[in-house]
């Protein structure tokens, strides 16, 4: 009885979901000012348009659950996208889209031996990460920007610009792989070793949790979920700048730091992840059907950013301020 | 009784107390070896600085010289503040976006007259700080998200002030401050040294420069020792938005306009010099003259790399290299 009272607590309920009503507030004020809002047709714009910030994140969760930082993901997309564009003409679709997966893997691979293995600070090894890979990526391309020469005639099209059911391609991508994702950290034992990694790193060794390898792992996956994303941007652009992915370090964290995904590790799931994600995409889509220059959207990502997390160790804490 | 010797000790340090400088009674030779010991990066600096001279005839030639100071100074006046945040165990990524709203303030706002576009510009970087300060230590969010959060949303107010344009300088004085040299040494050179040197002295010889590092150290443990820890955390959030004030008003000067996109990544660039100059981002350890030597041995990197017609694509993977290295090498000896 007493739980159940809780439950209806309403200054908790605040607290505890205090993001998600006031993202349904918001939610409730755009699509009364703009019939187009909440239709199908512009939820799925809006999921289309997450899906590359999404896919990567996706990855990157592993790694903030691991209790480390990956902000080398912004370049890799640059590297991976400049790679699949680049080859598709080479060597046709295919066997690009095996090279930009196996690129994105091998970006995890060193990320992971310098992290897991060898124990360096995460922040400071993606930071060189996120250099050198810009580097790699203009020295491949000598500073030149890459396109399909012709877009219409390949299937490569499919990932970006594709429907299934009805459903952009790039939708069925960021959530299935969300899904498959989210099983895997939530049912397995693997998954519980994430967590258990992030949660107290020394504690999970005593219990025979290999943590070097789960924390290599989880730098694989983030280079695997980042190909991936760049075969969707790709596709859907049929052609790439060099620095394309710049700032996609900090938007990835955003997103799954507003989900509710702790960035000292140990807690988060794929759902928050997405739910994030989500969020960053509305407050876009809706500011801009009010009218609101695009930049407006940064302002307010700021708050919510900073609300979300407040609210968060505020009920943890118990009062509002410290 | 022990601990209070100790805090003497510590207290003492700078004073009357010159057995305390140099416990071991090293000569002068000792001494040099101790700071760069300390200091590794100067090693390092310093053969780069060899290499570069014997790699191009340009490179060691005083105006070469003062122009990587140039180079330097506006990573060089950000690294001031982040190494003071870094010291008390926090970190702030807002200062490329508040660069670039000081920048256009300075511009912007000539048309009311010099003085109140500076003002303007020192105003609204003293304020971001001060923002960015009290919401770390008010609502107990990690500075790495509250900075997080205003990297993004500052840059979205550079976007409304601007409107997306470039603004340019109209003010002749302006335009010529950035031109004042002393010799081959320019005055923003000049500024970022003097800077430097005024916050090293404040970090190693007064209270809030102890305190910063006891923070960084121990943060409870400072708080029972009766430190103010929220004021100093706030002031040094304070300093860090001045120094991007700075850094973006002389950026202007010397562009004679100012880009809304003014100072992107140099939040990261930062962090790197910073780290490289042997502050660790865990707090409680680091000074302004391993930051000197982190900035300068990227400014001397770039210039050297440049005069030796390395592409400058190259130049960012040999950064980043560097600074993975140098964390690598760090761990190596620390381990032993």
């Amino acid at each position: 009885m007493e739980t159940l009272m809780k439950r209806v607590n309403l200054p908790q309920l605040a607290r505890q979901q205090g993001i998600l009503i006031a993202f349904v507030i918001f939610l409730a004020v755009v699509a009364a000012s703009s019939d187009t809002f909440l239709t199908t047709g512009n939820i799925l714009q809006v999921l289309r348009q997450a899906s590359i910030l999404g896919t990567m994140a996706l990855g990157v969760t592993f790694v903030v659950i691991c209790g480390r930082l990956d902000l080398s993901v912004g370049s890799a997309l640059s590297l991976t996208t400049v790679l699949v564009v680049d080859l598709h003409d080479k060597i046709g679709p295919g066997p690009a889209i095996l090279v930009t997966l196996v690129a994105g893997l091998l970006v995890g691979v060193v990320n992971g031996l310098l992290i897991g293995y060898v124990r360096l600070n995460s922040l400071i090894v993606t930071l060189g990460m996120l250099s050198t890979l810009q580097g790699v990526t203009l020295i491949y391309t000598g500073g030149k920007n890459v396109s399909v020469a012709n877009p219409e005639a390949t299937w490569f099209g499919f990932f970006g610009r594709g429907h299934f059911l009805d459903i952009p391609v790039p939708v069925w991508i960021f959530l299935g792989g969300a899904a498959v994702l989210g099983v895997i950290l939530a049912r397995t034992s693997y998954g519980r070793q994430v967590y258990a990694v992030g949660g107290n790193e020394t504690a999970s060794r005593f219990s025979g949790v290999n943590a070097r390898r789960i924390v290599f792992s989880a730098y694989l996956l983030s280079g695997l979920t980042t190909a991936v994303a760049a075969v969707i941007m790709g596709s859907r652009v049929m052609g790439s700048q060099n620095n394309v992915g710049q700032g996609y370090e900090l938007q990835v964290l955003a997103g799954i730091i507003l989900g509710g995904t702790s960035l000292l590790g140990g807690s988060g799931t794929l759902l928050k992840t997405v739910i994030g994600i989500a969020i960053l995409g509305f407050i876009e889509n809706g500011l801009l059907l009010l009218g609101y220059p695009y930049y407006v959207q940064w302002l307010v990502t700021w708050a919510v950013i900073i609300g979300a997390v407040w609210l968060d160790v505020a009920s943890k804490r118990g009062r509002l301020f410290v | 009784m022990k601990s209070a010797t100790s805090m003497d000790k510590t207290m003492n340090r700078s004073a009357d107390a010159p057995t305390l400088e140099a416990p071991t009674g090293r000569g002068i030779a000792g001494e040099a070896l101790h700071w760069i010991s300390r200091h590794p990066i100067w090693l390092f600096l310093a053969a780069c600085v060899i290499f570069f001279s014997f790699g191009s005839p340009y490179f060691f030639t005083p105006f070469n010289l003062s122009n990587i100071l140039v180079q330097s100074a506006f990573i060089g006046f950000l690294s001031i503040g982040m190494t003071l945040i870094m010291i008390n165990g926090n970190i702030d990524l807002t200062v490329g976006s508040t660069l670039a709203l000081c920048a256009s303030l300075a511009v912007g706002l000539q048309d009311y007259g010099l003085v109140v576009a500076i003002a303007g510009a020192v105003a609204a970087g003293l304020l971001l700080g001060l923002l960015n300060g009290v919401i770390v230590v008010k609502t107990g969010v990690h500075s790495f998200i509250v900075t997080l959060g205003g990297l993004i949303g500052i840059r979205g107010l550079v976007f409304v002030y601007t409107g997306e344009n470039s603004l340019s300088a109209t003010n002749m004085s302006f335009l010529d401050f950035g031109m004042i040299s002393f010799g081959p040494i320019s005055i923003i050179a000049v500024l970022f040294v003097v800077l430097m040197l005024a916050f090293q002295w404040m970090l190693s010889r007064t209270r809030h420069g102890r305190e910063a590092y006891a923070i960084g150290g121990n943060l409870s443990a400072a708080e029972n020792a009766g430190v103010k820890v929220s004021r100093h955390i706030v002031i040094n959030f304070v300093i860090s938005g001045l120094m991007a004030a700075v850094a973006g008003i002389t950026m202007a000067t010397q562009m004679g306009a100012a880009t809304p996109n003014l100072g992107t990544n140099y939040e990261l660039w930062t962090v790197i010099a910073v780290v490289l100059g042997g502050t660790k981002l865990q707090g409680g350890a680091g000074s302004l003259w391993g930051t000197l030597g982190g900035v300068l041995t990227l400014g001397v990197l770039r210039n050297g790399m440049n005069l030796m017609h390395v592409q400058p694509f190259y130049v960012l993977v040999i950064l980043g290299l560097v600074l993975i290295l140098a964390l690598f090498v760090d761990k190596q000896i620390n381990k032993e």
